[in-house]
């Protein structure tokens, strides 16, 4: 083995799952894809000093959680995925696109207690969306990718991944108002 | 005029790619008449700044760890191939 494999492993293997686990939702399917990322990180130690180890592998890590991200999707019916952006918003609206139910105001937290609450819910809602939802959503929110980055690594149009989105935060939206 | 549901279609537009002038310019109209969908908007924007957060907290859940089976597995692995080996 290469060195600086089992350093690699040790130092950031945990961090590397965490990852893996916030964006595929299931400890096999991490567990595999750590597994592939070191894989590929000691068979092409492309890595370059500058950048910290971390941020490599977290590099690497991305792209296989792209590549099975994408094995996913094709997975969905495309009736799921094919949808006018109108679809399953119907609970949302009215039929005259009003609010079925307005949106509440809601308390900022202010406190760090608060504010450690409103993560806790965050989270939870997160796991609540489907996977396909959650994960192009976190592409986009979290990891800040382009539109158009995201619909090449997914393999699907930009009015399906506009429609995802769009789905994403209504339903994460309404998740948190239930909530919080 | 917009209604509520094509603003709120914009305003998650809005966070993907800049809206033509056209289109901001009638979801500025209908936020300044609508609570709702004002209040709607801002908590897009909160929940799209609390997600930086989520995600430092759930990277540093030092209790969330790969197993010992699966770093032995991943150990394993890793010794049985050479440097430079394709796959």
């Amino acid at each position: 083995m290469n060195n600086h494999g089992h350093e690699w492993l040790t130092e950031h293997g945990d961090y590397l799952y965490r990852f893996a686990l916030s964006r595929l939702r299931d400890p096999h399917l991490a567990e595999d894809v750590v597994q592939e990322t070191m894989l590929a990180a000691i068979k092409n130690p492309s890595f370059e000093a500058q950048s910290s180890a971390r941020t490599w592998l977290t590099g690497i890590l991305k792209h296989k959680i792209i590549d099975v991200m994408r094995r996913h999707m094709r997975e969905i019916p495309a009736s799921e995925l094919m949808v006018e952006a109108d679809a399953s918003m119907d609970d949302f609206f009215d039929e005259s696109g009003h609010w079925a139910e307005q949106p509440l105001a809601w308390d900022i937290p202010h406190q760090a207690l608060e504010q450690k609450q409103f993560l806790q819910i965050l989270q939870q809602c997160l796991s609540r969306l489907p996977t396909a939802l959650a994960t192009i959503f976190s592409m986009r929110d979290i990891d800040e990718m382009e539109n158009e980055e995201i619909c090449k690594a997914l393999n699907i149009t930009t009015t399906n991944a506009w429609v995802m989105l769009y789905r994403a935060r209504m339903g994460l939206r309404k998740c948190i108002e239930l909530n919080w | 005029m917009l209604s509520c549901k094509q603003s709120s279609q914009l305003v998650s537009k809005s966070l993907d790619r800049p809206l033509t002038w056209r289109e901001r310019f009638a979801v500025r109209l209908h936020l300044l008449i609508c609570v709702y969908c004002r209040r709607y908007a801002s908590q897009l924007r909160w929940i799209r700044k609390q997600l930086a957060a989520l995600q430092k907290d759930t990277l540093a859940q030092t209790d969330v760890t790969l197993s010992i089976e699966a770093k032995e597995r991943i150990a394993r692995q890793m010794a049985s191939i050479k440097p430079d080996s394709q796959p």
